[in-house]
């Protein structure tokens, strides 16, 4: 990699320990992703957040390097565990709650904004087209690269930290035009969110770096982001091309066959003892859309909705938290379904969601059984 | 193919492994020993050896165990790899610990238990002695 003189002064430490460290990182993940520079990048948003898949040594290392860091470009941050409003509902262990604040503390000491979120493309406003970011929450990297004109790397947590705190990141492949190597031909007809997260999983599956997709007709924003979040789930992959056909790109199908050996794979179970919707979060357009279509019926169990703190503030003045509460939903900012340690295994069997992502980590992480379903048939089985 | 992705120059003994570690879920963060069964350093620890093996897999949060080695003082003095990977090479980033890797000719001549030098400086950054 060729470095600037600046650059170079850095890595050998003439600028302090922190900014070594965040420029050995950039140096390290550039030469893995074969970056032949650094690049100036405008806004980071961070992973590793959740004391659940950071644990002690993430706590520990964030401690000591918020000491000294601080962050050099606008940053935004993935959710954490818990919302703080009603942790006390969930028996999380006292230890859990104090490492998860310490965490959240030297994210803020670093300067840091507490958005908790993982959809920061719905509440921040997007910059410019062709703007350089580093996005490591991998549904965010590629909701930016495919639906936002924006250019990120699939970022790990810390090559995002180091960007945050250096103002650069590696000039790797998905910042460069190129077009997709692989074309998939969406071929299952009448598709709703459930099906973009599996068409989404499928891609990320067999994709490599980026994927053209054909014959997919206008997305609401739910699809779009269950088509994101399904891509993030299963591979390494962050960017869709739609109908950019490539005469030279490989072609496979995505048909009902495809699709249903996915469900087959993340649906495990009959029956969710309670519902989760949010994987990711939920913006203020899909909680207006919720309190529409229950039409104020309740739900037959407790629903989950996650959804970022600001979009709770703002779902509350529009009288719809007052709504959704009555109907049997307990509204979480903060944090989502992925990687929650609000859901344990021995208090729940099997949970009930739309999200493709979700029902993944409920599986994998959580070990506990899914029941996917789409909204529309979520409501019309769940609510009375 | 050859590339240095954290610099460093150390001296010392390998352990080689024909197998991928995962970080996360093999390794003890206390001590660097591999807690895996299955895998080929079972009970080994990798504290100030060089650290030869294929490549890492699993979550990227494995880079903090790497980092989490290195504050517990059991860390090798380098890793060498044949395949790059993120979570290895944050890892190593994170806690500098000079990392490289290198062709699958030069990895099959690297054996256990053999003294070599690293300095990432050199055209040819792996120095047998003698």
């Amino acid at each position: 990699m060729e470095l600037t003189r600046e650059e170079e002064s850095a890595l050998k430490g003439e600028q302090g320990e922190t900014m070594q460290t965040a420029y050995r990182i950039l140096v390290a993940t550039g030469e893995a992703t074969d970056a032949e520079r650094l690049v100036p990048i405008k806004w980071a948003h961070l992973s590793g957040v959740n004391y659940n898949t950071i644990g002690d040594a993430g706590e520990e290392f964030l401690s000591n390097i918020s000491k000294e860091a601080r962050v050099k470009v606008k940053t935004s941050l993935n959710p954490m565990g818990f919302d703080i409003d009603n942790v006390e509902n969930y028996n999380l262990s006292e230890n859990f709650i104090s490492k998860q604040l310490s965490i959240k503390k030297s994210y803020e000491t670093m300067g840091v904004m507490p958005s908790f979120s993982c959809i920061p493309y719905e509440i921040f406003e997007n910059p410019e087209e062709g703007t350089q970011v580093s996005f490591a929450e991998s549904n965010a990297a590629i909701h930016a690269n495919s639906f936002d004109k924006l250019k990120t790397n699939k970022e790990s947590a810390f090559s995002a930290l180091a960007s945050a705190l250096t103002g650069k990141s590696p000039y790797s492949s998905l910042r460069k035009e190129s077009s997709s190597k692989l074309t998939i031909r969406m071929k299952v007809e009448n598709p709703d969110e459930l099906t973009y997260g599996m068409l989404g999983f499928f891609a990320g599956k067999v994709g490599n770096e980026s994927v053209n997709v054909s014959g997919v007709g206008k997305m609401d924003h739910r699809s779009c982001k269950s088509l994101c979040g399904g891509m993030g789930t299963s591979g390494t992959c962050a960017k869709f091309d739609f109908d950019k056909d490539n005469p030279e790109s490989e072609k496979i199908d995505f048909d009902e066959n495809e699709m249903n050996k996915i469900y087959d794979e993340l649906n495990t179970c009959e029956k969710g003892d309670l519902i989760t919707l949010g994987s990711p979060q939920l913006g203020l357009e899909e909680i207006s859309d919720l309190v529409y279509r229950l039409k104020g019926r309740s739900f037959k169990k407790k629903c989950m909705i996650f959804c970022p703190r600001v979009v709770k503030e703002q779902a509350t003045k529009l009288g719809h938290v007052d709504k959704l509460t009555n109907a049997g939903c307990e509204i979480l900012s903060d944090c989502c379904t992925c990687l929650t340690p609000l859901i344990k295994k021995d208090e729940v069997d099997g949970v009930t969601t739309n999200s493709i992502k979700g029902a993944y980590y409920l599986q994998n992480s959580n070990g506990v059984g899914v029941n996917l379903k789409p909204l529309s048939k979520i409501i019309e089985d769940e609510t009375k | 193919m050859r590339k240095i992705l954290v610099h460093g120059k150390v001296k010392g003994t390998i352990l080689k492994s024909q197998n991928p570690i995962n970080f996360l879920g093999t390794m003890d963060k206390k001590t660097g020993i591999i807690n895996d069964k299955s895998h080929d350093l079972f009970q080994k620890s990798v504290k100030d050896r060089i650290l030869v093996f294929p490549y890492g897999i699993g979550s990227s949060v494995g880079a903090y165990t790497i980092y989490s080695i290195k504050s517990n003082n059991s860390a090798p003095l380098a890793m060498v790899c044949e395949k790059v990977d993120l979570t290895v090479a944050t890892g190593c980033a994170l806690a500098n610990i000079p990392l490289i890797t290198v062709t699958k000719d030069e990895f099959s001549l690297l054996e256990n238990g053999k003294e070599v030098s690293l300095d990432t400086d050199l055209p040819n950054p792996i120095i047998f002695p003698g």
